[in-house]
């Protein structure tokens, strides 16, 4: 005896099935389509393509490491900015304030991240450099000029302004992420350190201590958007392919690479370089972000909440 | 240390706050209807962002033809099929997906689409944002519908509903209002996108309302204003920018605030 | 009278935790049965064999017969849609549609293709509404929301709905506990008045409301069917001493 309406259930299923397999088609695509328009550069200059530090497409010299390097400092340097801030944010959103506050700011916090990265260029070009070559800038360099990371001319556009701007970017995904995994931690975790005597902040880092793996994941996701944050960074960063220990110099990204000259390429070799660092970058943020989602989960299963 | 966490707070919304004003006084002196329905002329000649208004509108309308039922049947099939190993994989793959660079998924359309094709067009453009849309709906999609109580869905079950119908006319139903505020956010999120656009879409200088040109849209006028050397350039790309961020912001805010919670 | 039910030797697993022991028992048609017994008891685990309401948990697993008009409804095979249709359910917690209160009633007959007509359809959803007592109350609003109606209405409504497809067995899982005296009592004389043409099973805590409404009643107690017996029989001479015990509250 048939099933009544098995036929339907048979097909739903099916187009359903259809629809979810296409995002496992995409990212393979995505690959597959990659590798093979960046075989004639793969198959040329091999290994060495990674750690080449002339990037002169009109010589067909292709060094990726500048624009490794670049996407790499900026990163972290977004992240030594943006962790401490996101961090505060969010404790203070979950742990401290009363409600009425911390819905609003969180609202804010949350609108931060709808706003385009193309304005937050804009933005950046307009009144952050200069803020940076008139204010920040000669400030910084008054003090720690001694170092070599201040040292060089301030234009206000470099490695540093990039860096402001990205932190900028990532801080509402950071705190969104730690705040959903404080709250994941337990109400009879803060009751049990309270009830020992514990004062509000001793609580707190209790509550960090066990949410670390979350906040470790939260961090691991900001760097993987950083890597891959495209047009506000090419807007402000320079796009010079130049390893230089100043943070004021100008430097190029990976993704500032693509956005600035992908348009241009119809040279064949070129293309394909440019498509072979794409294909580095795609599987440097494919395996951050599963990294960070893993970290993530972790904490959540712990908690018995679902990431 | 409270003061210290509550400075952090005060400084970023404080940012935001700076960023929307500056936005609106810039972008406010340069606007007017001529700005909205002209198309770019050269430096001088005054010029607007009508064609460019218009290629963001038929490459978001495109995406979101394409994006949404995908998405939403991807996301119906996580929540109601998606507790093995495949549906595992789905969610992992689409939550990986939705944080590669956008630009990567301009360059993957790029190679799929522009190659053979021969040239930059609005299609290859949608198709783009599309790419960009569908994990994001899919995910938003599976968890509205995981609030939908498990209650309602029995109901129907034991009328003898098999489960299709079940799906498609009790647990959709249902999710309506939260699967459209995830609909909505996502189309204001490829909006504003312009890295994949660059060299999908390219940009044009006129009218376009043919999918197999290139086409012009805000972001990347924005872009190209910008980053170009004429202060009058610059004047439009935060003309520009108001409305972008104007509409994004409209959107994202009544979404948020409007859409009430029914269970 | 004939036996509309026929379970014998059920037992049902959560994974690797066995939550019913051989469990077995005969329902006669247009009886009301009553299960009782303490929470986790398995009273409401059992209900949901009988229209395999418990399908929809994956680690669940059934060994032993239920047969329903003379067909083993854990067959191979088994037309599980058609099965609900023909044993309807009633929840412990009233569970309407997001749709107005007529769409609510004329879901499981468009589903099922029930109707001829569009009149045909509206009859059949003011029928439903008559037998669960409902008519009165909401006929000048059909159209609105069923989220408007109180608690018990949207009982009464869910009733309706179950009433709708015209099934033969409806099994009540706690209909009233939701509820305030008032509405309790309402959906107890409805149970009554439904005896005349649907054969009933109702889990229920409430050993007052088992007595008054009931025919038959079965005592449940860790997994296991302790005694099945006419309701009168049960609450005033039980057979077994943990019956007796758990009837004059001295556990549960």
């Amino acid at each position: 005896m048939a099933q009544t309406g098995a036929l339907g259930d048979k097909i739903f299923r099916a187009v359903l099935l259809l629809a979810a397999t296409s995002i496992l088609l995409i990212v393979a695509g995505i690959f597959v389509m990659m590798v093979q328009n960046a075989m004639p550069t793969i198959g040329r200059f091999g290994i060495g393509f990674l750690f080449g530090s002339e990037w002169k497409p009109a010589q067909e010299e292709f060094g990726a490491l500048p624009f490794i390097y670049g996407t790499l400092v900026s990163s972290v340097l977004a992240l030594i900015i943006s962790v401490p801030i996101s961090l505060g944010i969010a404790i203070f959103l979950v742990e401290q304030a009363p409600k009425g506050i911390a819905k609003p700011i969180a609202f804010m916090v949350e609108l931060l991240a709808a706003i385009p990265s193309v304005v937050y260029g804009l933005w950046g070009i307009f009144v952050l450099a200069p803020f940076i070559r008139e204010y920040l800038g000669p400030v910084l360099q008054g003090y720690l000029g001694f170092i070599p990371l201040f040292q060089g001319r301030v234009t206000g556009i470099g490695m540093l302004t990039g860096g402001i701007i990205l932190a900028l970017m990532i801080t509402p995904i950071i705190t969104a992420v730690v705040r959903d995994v404080l709250e994941a931690v337990p109400t009879t975790q803060r009751e049990a350190a309270l009830a020992l005597g514990a004062t509000k902040w001793e609580t707190t880092t209790i509550v960090l201590g066990n949410a670390a793996s979350g906040i470790a994941g939260a961090v691991v996701l900001g760097l993987g958007r950083a890597i891959g944050e495209t047009m506000a960074v090419t807007m402000v960063i320079g796009n010079s392919p130049q390893i230089s220990a100043s943070l004021f110099e100008p430097a190029n990204t990976i993704a500032s690479l693509l956005a600035a000259n992908f348009a241009e390429a119809t040279d064949r070799t070129y293309l394909s370089a440019l498509i072979e660092i794409g294909l580095v970058l795609f599987l440097v943020t494919f395996v951050v972000n599963a990294f960070a989602k893993i970290l993530v989960m972790g904490v959540a299963s712990r908690n018995g909440k679902a990431a | 240390m409270t003061s210290l966490t509550a400075i952090c707070a005060a400084f970023v919304t404080g940012l935001l706050l700076l960023i929307i004003g500056y936005i609106a006084i810039r972008g406010f002196s340069s606007i007017n209807f001529q700005f909205l329905t002209d198309t770019p002329k050269p430096v001088g000649e005054g010029g607007g962002i009508g064609n460019s208004i218009l290629g963001s509108a038929m490459m978001t309308l495109l995406a979101a033809v394409i994006g949404l039922p995908v998405g939403i049947a991807a996301g119906v099939y996580l929540a109601e099929y998606g507790r093995n190993w495949y549906g595992n994989t789905i969610r992992f793959v689409a939550d990986t997906l939705i944080g590669i660079p956008s630009i990567i998924i301009g360059i993957f359309i790029y190679t799929l689409v522009v190659l053979p094709m021969g040239r930059q067009s609005g299609l290859a453009g949608g198709l783009a944002l599309a790419v960009i849309m569908i994990p994001i709906v899919a995910r938003t999609t599976e968890e509205m519908i995981k609030l939908v109580p498990s209650s309602m869905r029995e109901g129907a079950l034991a009328l003898g509903a098999p489960q299709w119908r079940v799906s498609w006319n009790i647990v959709l139903p249902a999710a309506a209002s939260g699967i459209a505020t995830g609909a909505m956010l996502a189309i204001a999120r490829v909006t504003g996108e312009t890295a994949p656009l660059l060299f999908t879409a390219l940009n044009s200088r006129f009218y376009n309302y043919y999918l197999d040109q290139p086409m012009s849209s805000l972001t990347v006028q924005i872009f190209n204003y910008a980053t170009g050397p004429f202060e009058v350039e610059h004047a439009m790309a935060w003309a520009a920018t108001l409305i972008l961020v104007g509409t994004i912001l409209i959107i994202n805010v009544l979404v948020r605030t409007v859409t009430k919670r029914r269970y | 009278m004939e036996n509309k039910i026929r379970v014998s030797n059920l037992n049902f697993f959560y994974g690797k935790a066995q939550a019913l022991y051989d469990i077995s028992l005969e329902v006669p048609e247009r009886e009301v049965i009553a299960f009782i017994g303490p929470s986790g008891c398995g009273k409401s685990t059992f209900l949901r064999t009988l229209n395999r309401m418990n399908d929809t948990i994956p680690i669940a697993r059934v060994a032993g017969d239920v047969i329903i008009d003379g067909e083993n409804i854990y067959a191979p095979g088994t037309d599980v849609v058609a099965l609900r249709r023909k044993v309807g359910m009633v929840f412990q917690k009233s569970n309407p549609f997001p749709k107005s209160i007529f769409e609510n009633v004329a879901y499981g007959i468009r589903i099922n293709g029930i109707h001829t007509s569009k009149t045909d359809l509206n009859e059949r959803v003011e029928k439903a509404l008559h037998d669960a007592a409902l008519w009165n109350e909401v006929k000048d609003r059909l159209n609105t929301s069923a989220f408007g109606l109180s608690g018990g209405q949207q009982q009464r409504l869910c009733i309706a709905r179950a009433l709708a497809v015209q099934p033969e067995v409806i099994l009540m899982d706690e209909p009233a506990s939701a509820l305030d005296p008032i509405a309790t009592q309402k959906i107890e004389e409805l149970v009554v008045e439904l005896k005349r043409d649907y054969t009933i099973v109702i889990v229920t805590h409430n050993m007052h409301q088992a007595s008054r409404v009931s025919d038959r009643t079965a005592f449940f107690m860790l997994g296991k069917l302790i005694e099945y017996n006419k309701t009168e029989k049960m609450f005033q001479n039980p057979d077994d001493r943990m019956t007796e015990d758990y009837i004059t509250g001295r556990f549960g």
